[in-house]
C-alpha cells in the first residue's frame, strides 16, 4: 500500500469513528431534549448522561484528529477547503462551541434549565446536517477556481436538491444510530422502562434511515457521474452488503432478540457503506481539483506521520479499552452503582 | 483595515488564542497541582488535601470544556484563515500538530477515567496513578503546540530551491532553535499562573476570615501555603528561563528583542528601557522620555555581561521592524514576573521566620491580585512574542500578508466569534462562581465530619 492511500485509510478509518461516536452522542442529544420537552425525561435522561458524561471529550477528539491528520497528509486540503469554507466552517465551529461547553456547564454546572437542554438538543441535529454539507462538497461542483482563489458556490449548494438528501441522511442515520446503541445500552443496565422507549425509537427512524440511503444513492448519479460510475463498476456490492447488515440488525430489534449485536450489526451496516462510499471517491478528496496521488506531503513527512500514528495507536488502545471498560462494559457502573462524581 | 482580510484575519486568530491561552494555561497547570495536592492527602491521610483535589478538579471540569471548544476553534480557524501558511506547515511541521492531537487523546480518555473512580478503588494510589497521562497528557498539548510556535520564529529543517520545499527533516523542524527555550518559558509560566490563580482563591476565601469556620481557616491555609510555596519555585524558574529566552532572542532574533527595548543603535553595555514614551522627531528618528533606564542591565539580559554588544533597531528595514507599542507589553510581562517573585518570597519568608505573621491582610491581598495578574502577564507574553515577530508569520521565509485568506467574509465572521468568546467568557464564569458559592469548603467539610468516608461526596451535582 503506497502511503497516500495508507494515510486516507487512516483518516478515514478516524472519520468513521467520530461517524459512530459523535452520532451517538448528537442523538442523544436530541433524546434528552425530546424526552424532556414530553415529560418522560426520567425514564432516560439519567441513562444518557451516565454514558455520555466521562466520554464527551473523547468524542472531540475524534474530530480534532482528522482535520489535523488530513492538513498533515494533504497539506493542499488546507488551501482549497480553507479559503472556500471559512463562513459554513465557522458556523459548525460556533455550533460545537456553545454544544460542548454547554453540556459541561449543566452537567458540571449543577444547572439542568431548559434552554441548556433544548440548545444541546438542536446542536445534536445542526451539527451533523451542516457537517455533511462537506461530503457533498467533495463530490465536485460547489467551488469555483481563480488564478489567485477559490470560491465557495453556496447558493448553489443550498438550493442543491442531492445535497439536501444528504443533510437529511445524516440526520436520520443520527437517530438512527443513536438509539440503537443507547437501547444496547439501556438492556445492559436492565433498566426496561428506558429500553421500551427506546426500541420504539429505534424502530422508528430504521425506515427513514433507508429511504434516505436510497435517495442519495440514485441522486448521485446526477451529481457526480464519476462516482455514480465507479460504484458500478463492480462496487455495488459494499452497499448491497449494507443492506444486509440493516436488516439483520433491525430484525433483531424486531424480535427483541440481542441488543448488542443488533448495534454491532448497526455498525457494520455503517462501515461498509462508509468504506465503500470513500474507496470510490478515490482518487479524488476534492473533485476535481484534489488527487491523492498529487496532493500527497512529502515522503518523509508521510513516513514520520505513519510511525507517530502506530505509536500513538500503541498507547491509545489501550487507554481505549480502559475507559469502555470502566464505564461501557461495567455492569455495575451501567447500572448506576458507580455513578458518583468529584 | 475592516475590508483587510489580513487585518480581520490577524485579529480574528489573536483574539481565539488570546481566548483560548486562558483555558489552556488553567489546562496545563491544575492537574500538576490536583496531582501534588491528592499525594499529599493520600501520603499524611489528610482530608483537606483530598477535598482541594477534588474541588480543584471540579472547576477544572468547566475550564476544560471550554479550553476545548475553543481549542478545536483555532485548529480549524488555522486552515481557515491562514490557507497558504497551512500549506507550507503542513510540509514541514505537521509532526508535533499530529502528535497533539494523541496527547488530547490522552488527557481526554484518562480525565474522563479520573473523575468518575473517585470512590471506585480500594487503594486510594490507584486513582492518584489515574491523574498522572492527565498531567502528562496536559503538558504534552503545550509542549507539541509551542513546538510548532518555535518553527513560526525558527523555521528550520529544510531547503527551499527554485520556490520548491526539499530536504524536509520533520524532527530538525520540530526541535529547532527557539524550542528550548520557548517550550520551557511556556510550561513553566503556565504553572505559575495557576499556582497564583489557586492561591489567590485562597487568599479571597481568607480575607473574609470572619465568614468562616476554624475548619475552613485551616483549609485554606492550607491551600495557600501550598499553592504560594509552588508559586515561588515556578515564579523564579520562569524569571530564570525568561532571561535564556532574551538570550536567545538577541542571538537569533535581534529585531524582536530590540522592538521590545526600543533599542536603536547597536552598542555594548546597553541600557534597559523600562516604561517611557516615544516622541518622535523631525527626522524620523525616536526620542525616548519619561523612561526608567537600568545601566548595562540589556546587555546582561542579552549576553550575561555588559560588555555585551546589543544589536539595534536601525540595523534593519522599516519594513522588517515589529511595531514599536511591544515594549509595553515586555515591560508588563517582566514587572509581574518580578512582583509574582517577591510576593510568593515574602510570604515564605514571612511563614518560615514566625515572628512576621503570612497572613497579615496586606500580603494575602497581594497574593490575591497575583491571580489575575499572572493571567494579564500571559497575554502580555504572547501578545509581545506574536506581534513582535511580523511583519513576518515563519520569521524570514513568509510574510504575514502572503498568509492570510482571501476571503472577504472574514469581517462577520470576527463578530461571529466575539459573541461566542462573550458568551463563553461570562456563561463560564457564572457557572464556575454559582458551583463553588452553593458549596463551600465548610459545608463539604462538616458534611465529611458528620457521615465520614464514603458518602462524603456523594450527591454533589445538585
Ligand atoms: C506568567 C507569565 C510570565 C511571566 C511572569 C514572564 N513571562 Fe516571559 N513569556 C510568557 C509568560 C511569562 C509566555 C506567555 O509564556 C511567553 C509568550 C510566548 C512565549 O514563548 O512565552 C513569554 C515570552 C517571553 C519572551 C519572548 C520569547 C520569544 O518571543 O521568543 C521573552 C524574552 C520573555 N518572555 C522574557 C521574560 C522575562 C525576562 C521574565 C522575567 C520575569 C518573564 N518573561 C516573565
Ligand atoms: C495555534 C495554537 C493552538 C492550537 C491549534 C490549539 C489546539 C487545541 C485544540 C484543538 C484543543 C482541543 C483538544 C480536544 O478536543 O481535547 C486544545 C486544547 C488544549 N490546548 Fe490548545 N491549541 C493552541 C494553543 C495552545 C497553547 C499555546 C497551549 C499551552 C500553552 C495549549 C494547551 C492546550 C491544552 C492543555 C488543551 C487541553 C484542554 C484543556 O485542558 O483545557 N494550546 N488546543
Ligand atoms: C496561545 C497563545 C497565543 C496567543 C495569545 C497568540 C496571539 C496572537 C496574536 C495577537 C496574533 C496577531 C499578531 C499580529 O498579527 O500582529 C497571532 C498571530 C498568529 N499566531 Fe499566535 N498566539 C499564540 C500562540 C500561537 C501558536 C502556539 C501558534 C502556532 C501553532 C500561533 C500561530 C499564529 C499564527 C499562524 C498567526 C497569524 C500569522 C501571524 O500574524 O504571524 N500562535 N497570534
Amino acid at each position: 500500500m503506497d502511503v497516500q492511500t495508507l494515510g486516507i485509510t487512516v483518516l478515514w478509518t478516524f472519520l468513521y469513528g467520530y461517524l459512530v461516536v459523535a452520532s451517538i452522542d448528537f442523538g442523544a442529544g436530541f433524546y434528552a431534549f425530546y424526552s424532556k420537552y414530553t415529560k418522560r425525561d426520567h425514564l432516560t435522561n439519567k441513562l444518557i448522561f451516565r454514558y455520555l458524561s466521562p466520554v464527551w471529550e473523547v468524542t472531540n477528539v475524534f474530530f480534532v484528529f482528522f482535520f489535523v491528520g488530513l492538513v498533515g497528509f494533504f497539506p493542499d486540503t488546507a488551501y482549497y477547503y480553507g479559503t472556500a469554507l471559512l463562513v459554513p466552517a465557522s458556523i459548525v465551529l460556533v455550533l460545537i462551541a456553545i454544544r460542548g461547553s454547554f453540556y459541561a456547564f449543566a452537567n458540571y454546572g449543577s444547572n439542568d434549565s431548559m434552554f441548556y437542554t433544548f440548545l444541546y438538543g438542536a446542536t445534536g441535529l445542526l451539527i451533523p446536517a451542516a457537517m455533511s454539507t462537506t461530503l457533498t462538497i467533495s463530490q465536485g461542483g460547489f467551488m469555483r477556481k481563480t488564478e489567485e482563489t477559490v470560491t465557495f458556490l453556496g447558493t448553489k449548494l443550498f438550493t442543491n436538491f442531492y445535497s439536501w438528501t444528504v443533510v437529511l441522511l445524516a440526520v436520520v442515520s443520527v437517530l438512527y444510530i443513536s438509539a440503537m446503541f443507547l437501547l444496547y445500552y439501556a438492556d445492559k443496565a436492565k433498566d426496561d422502562p428506558a429500553r421500551d422507549l427506546v426500541r420504539k425509537w429505534a424502530l422508528f427512524w430504521s425506515g427513514p434511515t433507508i429511504l434516505a440511503c436510497a435517495l442519495v444513492f440514485f441522486g448521485l448519479k446526477n451529481q457526480a457521474a464519476w462516482h455514480y460510475e465507479n460504484i458500478l463498476n463492480g462496487n455495488w456490492w459494499w452497499f448491497a452488503a449494507s443492506f444486509v447488515f440493516f436488516v439483520i440488525a433491525v430484525t433483531l430489534v424486531y424480535l427483541k432478540k440481542n441488543y448488542g449485536l443488533a448495534f454491532l450489526a448497526v455498525m457494520a451496516q455503517y462501515a461498509v457503506a462508509w468504506f465503500g462510499y470513500g474507496y470510490t471517491h478515490l482518487p479524488y478528496i476534492l473533485y476535481p481539483y484534489i488527487d491523492i496521488n498529487k496532493a500527497v506531503v512529502n515522503e518523509t513527512m508521510a513516513t514520520a506521520l505513519v510511525v507517530v500514528f502506530i505509536f500513538g495507536l500503541l498507547l491509545l488502545i489501550p487507554a481505549l479499552y480502559l475507559i469502555l471498560r470502566l464505564f461501557l462494559f461495567d455492569n455495575d457502573y451501567v447500572s448506576g452503582k458507580h455513578s458518583k462524581k468529584a | 483595515m475592516f475590508n483587510d482580510p489580513v487585518m480581520l484575519s490577524r485579529i480574528l486568530t489573536g483574539l481565539t488564542l488570546g481566548f483560548h491561552i486562558i483555558f489552556a494555561t488553567v489546562g496545563v497547570g491544575v492537574p500538576l497541582m490536583v496531582l501534588v495536592a491528592e499525594y499529599i492527602g493520600i501520603k499524611r491521610n489528610d482530608q483537606h488535601y483530598i477535598l482541594m483535589a477534588r474541588r480543584w478538579t471540579r472547576g477544572y471540569i468547566v475550564t476544560v470544556a471550554v479550553g476545548v471548544v475553543t481549542g478545536t476553534a483555532i485548529g480549524l480557524q488555522l486552515s481557515l484563515l491562514w490557507p497558504s501558511l497551512m500549506q507550507v506547515a503542513g510540509q514541514t511541521i505537521a509532526l508535533p500538530l499530529f502528535m497533539e492531537t494523541f496527547a488530547f487523546f490522552f488527557e481526554a480518555i484518562f480525565l474522563g477515567i479520573y473523575l468518575y473512580t473517585w470512590d471506585r478503588f480500594k487503594n486510594p494510589w490507584l486513582h492518584w496513578l489515574i491523574g498522572i497521562p492527565v498531567a502528562i497528557g496536559a503538558t504534552a498539548s503545550a509542549f507539541f503546540i509551542t513546538t510548532v510556535n518555535s518553527f513560526m520564529n525558527s523555521p528550520e529543517g529544510f531547503k527551499i530551491v527554485n520556490g520548491a520545499l526539499t530536504e524536509i527533516e520533520p524532527l530538525k523542524a520540530m526541535f529547532n532553535t527557539a524550542t528550548p527555550t520557548k517550550v520551557s518559558h511556556v510550561i513553566v509560566s503556565a504553572y505559575l499562573t495557576v499556582a497564583f490563580i489557586l492561591a489567590a482563591i485562597a487568599a479571597f476565601h481568607l480575607l473574609r476570615k470572619k465568614a468562616l469556620s476554624a475548619a475552613e481557616v485551616t483549609y485554606h491555609k492550607k491551600g495557600l501555603r501550598l499553592t504560594v510555596i509552588a508559586g515561588l519555585i515556578f515564579a523564579f524558574s520562569t524569571a530564570l528561563i525568561g532571561d535564556f529566552s532574551g538570550k536567545y532572542l538577541a542571538k537569533y532574533q535581534p529585531e524582536k528583542l530590540a522592538a521590545a527595548e526600543w533599542h536603536f543603535e547597536t552598542t555594548d553595555e546597553a541600557e534597559l528601557i523600562f516604561g517611557g514614551y516615544l516622541d518622535e522627531q523631525a527626522d524620523g528618528s525616536y526620542e525616548i522620555k519619561g523612561a526608567l533606564k537600568v545601566p548595562y542591565a540589556l546587555s546582561i539580559l542579552a549576553g550575561g555581561a555588559p560588555s555585551t554588544e546589543v544589536i539595534g533597531l536601525n540595523e534593519f528595514a522599516k519594513e522588517d521592524q515589529a511595531p514599536l507599542f511591544v515594549h509595553y507589553f515586555f515591560d508588563l510581562m517582566v514587572s509581574i514576573g518580578m512582583y509574582l517573585a517577591a510576593i510568593s518570597a515574602l510570604f515564605v519568608i514571612a511563614f518560615r521566620l514566625k515572628r512576621l505573621n503570612p497572613y497579615n491582610k496586606w500580603i494575602l491581598r497581594g497574593i490575591f491580585i497575583g491571580g489575575p495578574l499572572a493571567v494579564l502577564s500571559i497575554e502580555a507574553g504572547w501578545m509581545y512574542a506574536e506581534i513582535g515577530r511580523q511583519p513576518w508569520t515563519l520569521y524570514g521565509i513568509m510574510r504575514t500578508a502572503d498568509a492570510a485568506t482571501t476571503s472577504t467574509h472574514v469581517g462577520p465572521m470576527l463578530i461571529l466569534f466575539s459573541l461566542l468568546y462573550l458568551l463563553l467568557g461570562t456563561v463560564s464564569s457564572v457557572v464556575l462562581i454559582r458551583m463553588f458559592k452553593n458549596n463551600p469548603a465548610g459545608k463539604e467539610l462538616a458534611e465529611a465530619h458528620h457521615t465520614r468516608g464514603e458518602a462524603m461526596f456523594a450527591d454533589d451535582k445538585k
